[in-house]
């Protein structure tokens, strides 16, 4: 290297020693508290408005569903053709709908059908494709290749034209059980997929092979290590479909092959509705706003927990 | 490129035969006599019975009856409806029409769902971002007929802006509408995934590394940012084509159209099992190939797979 | 703040002169960035000072988050997320960019002012091809359009020493290696031939001898083109060997900074201090903390194995081995055979280290896989004691597993981010059904202290602390069984230098005290020199030579030897030696 003469602004200088004093080498910090993944979710959730609207939703529509009797003391399926299509009156919010029936009443005992389809079809789905998913992408080879084109097969299938066909052929068993096993066995791929692309990215982390080279077994290491890792975006996955599911149920509803008419659901009172939309819009406009409403939370609820789970967010 | 495409076709033969199976079986396996359930509460005359059950062989065993089946399907033979007439000539009559309807919806989802996709992207966290993703999640939890329904009355009825039905009357003006509708929910999915992906790109290495290059901005949004994050959008509309005609079912009930979905949703009102497989089997078909495209498409726009 | 040096003049016009000689080309005067984040503002930069001339070589050297690349962008305004220049100056050849229009900083960028990014992999749009990119370059800066621009990017291409340039450019930067594509980079970086060149660590993810080698082919450019070159980078060797100023950066501040021989051979901050006697690359010889005990190691090794005598003097023994995967290709039935490890022989004898030095691809980390039995050998054997690994039944296996543990690279991916630290070095214990709760818990306490980590680490989370914690986490676990054989699978490479060093001492003193006997895996020799007993080199799958840490650097054989440890950052460097008498005081 040349030697140059030292130019001006380029002579040796060092900050004094109490401008910059220089720390511990990797020191800890021992005061902040102790954060895991869950509980930095939970901070990260904490501060979303989004995620308490959606919280207060959900909880409502649960308690409606499970305790309709709380909300009002009309029996929905006690109809009166002199009603017909009446205005709000006392005890009766929303009016009547063409049948004579109480609005107020139905859209109330509405909720359990969906949230029940919602829930059990969120279930199955998550049981079905999780295990799936796990064991093809954990154990691979031939059950792997298997399973990869089952799941191509189903999904060469249009989910609700499926389930449409299906049902119409299962007309007369139509009821919630039915509905949530066609939902159910259409549902699966879709998790078994993301659960799959989950365990191969976690699989080969250096954790995994330290967990094998501790001894742990295949089976413990699935476990303990591999699906708690894997857990977030089934999570997020689940909460989402959950609302899809709710959507899949009322459209069945709604074309008359998902729930039967003896059933008090949102998806067939808007069938209903919609005949006479023109005469009283009002009739559509309830049982659609609390299937949205619901939905809407779900999917809500789906947001803020996929962005408070994003190990991407996580690295500040 | 060519052993791509290649493999890609080869894995959709077993895919074509196992889906066409399942709704095969779906139909005819489960319980109750498909051709007795035909005419529903109205039954149907034992002729019509006897001629059907000939046509689908159902006095054959299962698989014999598939593959009987399949092999009308080569041949464009799918079988007859209710009324007599051949499935193919309601084909004809009716895909022309779901498959416009489809492509406009496309076209719907694909220009407002980008543009507002990008606007919301690049002002991430802004006003115009929020409202855009919570329109979006309202437009994914409104179940199709509802807006349908909704769209329906105020645009058609209640302004008369639009027409309100289709009915024989297919053309740009009439279609609009359904369009919209069919394509509502993934206009939704496309402006999120487009956002996602244009916040990410923003943030990637080589578009800083393009700025510092002195590229002014606006070329480095069109060059690197948004054809980049093109590359999941157009996959997932290139996918979309399948389903906008499956998800026809709902929209052409409602607007009555004569497309595929309007005669599916009447073979399904009216229990026409024949038809509905046959008409689902197209369906199938046309998922099967728009997901072919969607590879194709990808390998076109990822160089890294084109040569794989 | 006071600086001990001349004020430049700043006349009527606004332009600034230094007093004596050419003008300064970049002058950065009390730079303050701040990021703003959820707990609010952060400064990254607190009051720094740079200066660079024309032509002139600065590099400003720092370990990460010490503000050295946040200075470098904040240069060129492209501060990533929400970075912002709240207070300083920048002035550039005479004029005042601090606070440019964004007009005004694209026509600086690129042709003013150049960058040479870090990480070749993610800098190249992967969707445009080769050409293009060079060639957006010159259109964005009105250099060249049309034919004449394809014969430019050529022409560029080939300057930064891309053969076959014109072929080249119709390529995407998937089909190039790490090296081409920095190459590339560098084309880019200078292809509107700007006056001064920010290289941001520009070779840290290439293999030293692809380092090396582009080092000198940038160097040699830019000193012909006349183009004025800030490095950012870490290692302060590197830093030592390429600039003829040094800047060091810590927490945000500038804390020295002079003409590098200097700074070298006399650092006065206390920081720079301890940078410099750290530096691998300058260091001469094996950390020697066993001896300095006072401890011989043979007595060490009676004290530990009392049954010395009867065990066998070679811990691990690996005889012949090869290792064959199978690649599968694009087309159908089209698979290869890559042959990652060939016949590869070695063996390390009980409380020594044997270090394997490869470059990517040298199947170095295979070699490690299969000693941890988690790969089975194509060919060849491997001994544990004496045993055969692969005569070992499912029982024999879990017992050798206590025996031989691993350290990996990677302190973000080798803790599972869902276990608390607690529940990570008691991981082991479980497993092996090791005690009952309680004194697992006092065996926890014992390895957070040996690894020198306060007891309160145990409740914590792996996202909580830094990469030199999760690894002394990682080699906490590693002991928790008592092995005799540790597996370090590249595992200070992602280390800032201090850390790397204590790490290294700590890794030393526990094979002193608990006679641990070390498979040290890394690309870096000069660590090798710091821990290292016996070295195997090794070059695609080969061991090409094998001898004493001493005899490899004082004596190396082989060329490709040779080839490394000139390659090493700062080994031309003679400021330790008897150069530093020759410096002017």
């Amino acid at each position: 290297m040349p030697e140059t003469p030292t130019r001006p602004d380029q002579q040796h200088f060092f900050a004094q020693l109490d401008e910059t004093p220089v720390g511990v080498v990797d020191s800890v910090d021992e005061s902040a508290a102790p954060a895991s993944v869950w509980k930095d979710a939970w901070h990260q959730l904490r501060r979303r408005p989004m995620f308490w609207i959606a919280s207060v939703l959900i909880a409502l529509i649960v308690i409606v569903a499970v305790f309709p009797q709380w909300f009002t003391s009309v029996d929905p399926r006690a109809c009166d053709l002199a009603n017909s299509s009446l205005p709000p009156s006392a005890g009766h919010p929303f009016g009547f709908n063409f049948q004579g029936c109480d609005i107020y009443a139905r859209t109330i005992y509405g909720a359990r059908p969906s949230v029940t389809v919602g829930v059990l079809t969120t279930l199955v789905v998550v049981l079905i494709g999780a295990l799936v998913g796990a064991i093809a992408g954990f154990y691979g080879k031939w059950f792997d290749s298997l399973l990869s084109r089952v799941t191509d097969i189903f999904f060469a299938i249009p989910f609700v034209l499926a389930a449409i066909v299906i049902m119409s052929v299962l007309y007369d068993q139509r009821g919630i059980l039915t509905v949530v096993i066609v939902l159910g066995v259409f549902g699966w791929p879709q998790i078994a997929r993301i659960t799959r692309g989950s365990v191969l990215s976690v699989k080969n982390s250096d954790f995994v092979t330290a967990a094998k080279a501790l001894g742990a077994s295949r089976a413990s290491t699935l476990m303990r290590h591999i699906m708690p890792n894997s857990a977030a975006p089934i999570i997020v996955y689940a909460t989402v479909a959950l609302g899809t599911f709710i959507v899949a149920e009322a459209t069945l509803s709604f074309l008359g092959i998902g729930l039967p008419q003896s059933v008090v659901s949102w998806g067939g009172d808007i069938s209903d509705a919609q005949r006479r939309l023109r005469a009283n819009p009002v009739e559509l406009f309830y049982p659609a706003a609390a299937l949205a409403l619901t939905v809407l939370s779900f999917i809500m609820m789906g947001d803020v927990v996929r962005d408070a789970l994003d190990p991407k967010a996580r690295k500040r | 490129m060519a052993w791509y495409v290649g493999r890609r076709f080869l894995q959709l033969i077993p895919v074509f035969l196992g889906a066409t199976l399942l709704i095969y079986a779906m139909v005819f396996l489960l319980p109750g006599d498909p051709i007795l359930a035909l005419g529903g509460d109205r039954g149907i005359s034992d002729a019509l019975a006897e001629r059907l059950r000939e046509r689908y062989n159902l006095d054959e065993p299962f698989l014999v009856q598939y593959l009987l089946y399949l092999k009308g399907i080569f041949s464009l033979d799918f079988g007859i409806t209710f009324s007599g007439e051949e499935v193919i000539d309601v084909m004809k009559r009716v895909f022309p029409v779901t498959f416009q309807l489809a492509v406009m919806a496309l076209l719907f989802e694909g220009i407002f769902g980008i543009g507002f996709g990008l606007i919301a992207g690049l002002r991430k966290g802004k006003l115009f971002d929020s409202t855009a993703l919570v329109l979006s999640l309202i437009v994914i939890a409104v179940p199709t007929f509802v807006i349908g329904f909704v769209l329906q009355f105020v645009v058609g009825v209640k302004l008369g802006w639009l027409p309100p039905t289709v009915g024989s009357n297919v053309n740009f003006k009439t279609l609009l509408m359904p369009a919209i509708v069919l394509g509502a929910v993934s206009f939704a999915y496309v402006l999120r995934l487009t956002r996602t992906s244009v916040a990410e790109n923003l943030s990637a290495d080589y578009v800083r590394t393009a700025t510092a290059k002195g590229v002014s901005r606006s070329r480095v949004i069109n060059v690197h940012v948004l054809r980049n994050s093109l590359i999941p959008v157009v996959t997932f509309l290139g996918a979309d084509l399948g389903s906008l005609m499956a998800g026809a079912i709902i929209t052409e009930g409602i607007f009555n159209i004569n497309g595929v979905g309007g005669t599916l949703y009447r073979a399904i009102i009216q229990g026409q099992a024949p038809t509905v497989v046959s008409l689902t089997t197209v369906l199938v078909i046309v998922y099967i190939l728009s997901n072919l495209l969607v590879d194709l498409l990808y390998a076109v726009l990822d160089p890294r797979i084109r040569y794989a | 703040m006071s600086h001990p040096t001349h004020e430049p003049i700043v006349d009527a016009t606004g332009a600034v002169h230094a007093p004596h000689g050419s003008a300064p080309l970049l002058q950065v005067r009390d730079l303050q960035v701040e990021f703003m984040t959820n707990t609010g503002p952060v400064q990254a930069v607190r009051g720094a000072n740079l200066t660079v001339y024309p032509g002139q070589s600065v590099a400003i050297v720092g370990e990460s988050g010490s503000g050295k690349s946040t200075t470098a962008h904040a240069v060129i305004d492209l501060l990533p997320g929400t970075g912002k220049v709240t207070g300083g100056s920048i002035v550039f050849d005479g004029q005042d960019i601090t606070h440019a229009s964004a007009k005004q900083m694209v026509d600086v960028r690129g042709k003013q002012i150049g960058l040479v990014p870090q990480d070749p992999m993610s800098n190249l749009n992967p969707v445009w091809k080769i050409g293009f990119q060079v060639k957006e370059a010159l259109r964005a800066n009105g250099i060249a359009t049309g034919k004449e621009a394809d014969k430019r990017v050529a022409e560029l291409l080939a300057e930064a020493g891309l053969p076959d340039a014109e072929r080249r450019a119709n390529q995407y930067p998937h089909e190039f290696s790490g090296g081409m594509r920095q190459r590339a980079l560098i084309a880019i970086g200078l292809a509107a031939r700007p006056k001064l060149l920010i290289a941001d660590e520009p070779t840290s993810a290439l293999d030293v001898t692809v380092q090396r080698v582009i080092l000198d082919h940038l160097e040699g450019l830019t000193q012909q083109l006349g183009t004025a070159v800030l490095f950012i980078t870490h290692d302060l060797g590197l830093a030592a060997e390429r600039a003829e100023h040094l800047v060091v950066m810590y927490r945000g501040q500038v804390v020295e900074s002079g003409p590098s021989r200097k700074i070298l051979a006399d650092p006065q901050h206390p920081y720079t201090q301890r940078l410099v006697s750290a530096a691998p690359s300058l260091a001469s010889r094996r950390i020697q903390s066993a001896k300095e005990r006072g401890v011989e190691s043979t007595e060490l090794l009676a004290a530990t194995g009392g049954e010395g005598a009867r065990r066998s003097d070679e811990v691990v023994k690996v005889e012949n081995l090869t290792k064959v995967f199978q690649i599968r290709g694009g087309r159908p039935g089209q698979t290869t055979e890559f042959k990652a490890v060939d016949d590869v022989s070695f063996s390390i004898k009980r409380g020594t280290t044997m270090a394997l030095v490869g470059e990517s691809g040298s199947g170095k980390s295979t070699v490690a896989n299969v000693v941890l039995n988690l790969l089975d050998p194509t060919e060849g054997k491997v001994y544990f004691d004496g045993t055969d690994l692969s005569t070992l039944d499912s029982k024999e296996l879990f017992a050798f597993r206590r025996r031989v543990q691993p350290i990996f690279q990677n302190p973000y991916g080798s803790l599972d981010p869902m276990y608390s630290i607690y529940r990570t070095i008691e991981e082991p214990l479980r497993v092996h059904k090791v005690g009952d709760r309680k004194s697992r818990e006092n065996r926890v306490r014992e390895l957070l202290d040996m690894v020198a980590l306060p007891a309160s680490t145990m409740r914590r989370f792996p996202a909580e602390l830094s990469g030199g914690q999760r690894q002394r986490i990682a080699i906490a676990r590693a002991l928790a069984l008592e092995p005799e054989v540790i597996v370090c699978d590249e595992a200070v490479s992602a280390l800032d230098v201090l850390v790397q060093a204590q790490i290294l001492t700590l890794l030393n003193d526990l094979q002193a005290e608990l006679g641990l006997s070390y498979l040290f895996i890394t690309h870096d020799l000069a660590v090798v020199r710091q821990i290292a007993d016996e070295v195997c080199v090794m070059k695609t799958g080969q061991v090409v030579e094998a001898a004493t840490t001493d005899e490899v650097f004082d004596n190396p054989r082989q060329p490709y030897t040779r080839e490394l440890l000139a390659a090493i950052p700062g080994a031309r460097l003679e400021v330790f030696g008897e150069g530093i008498e020759d410096l002017p005081a």
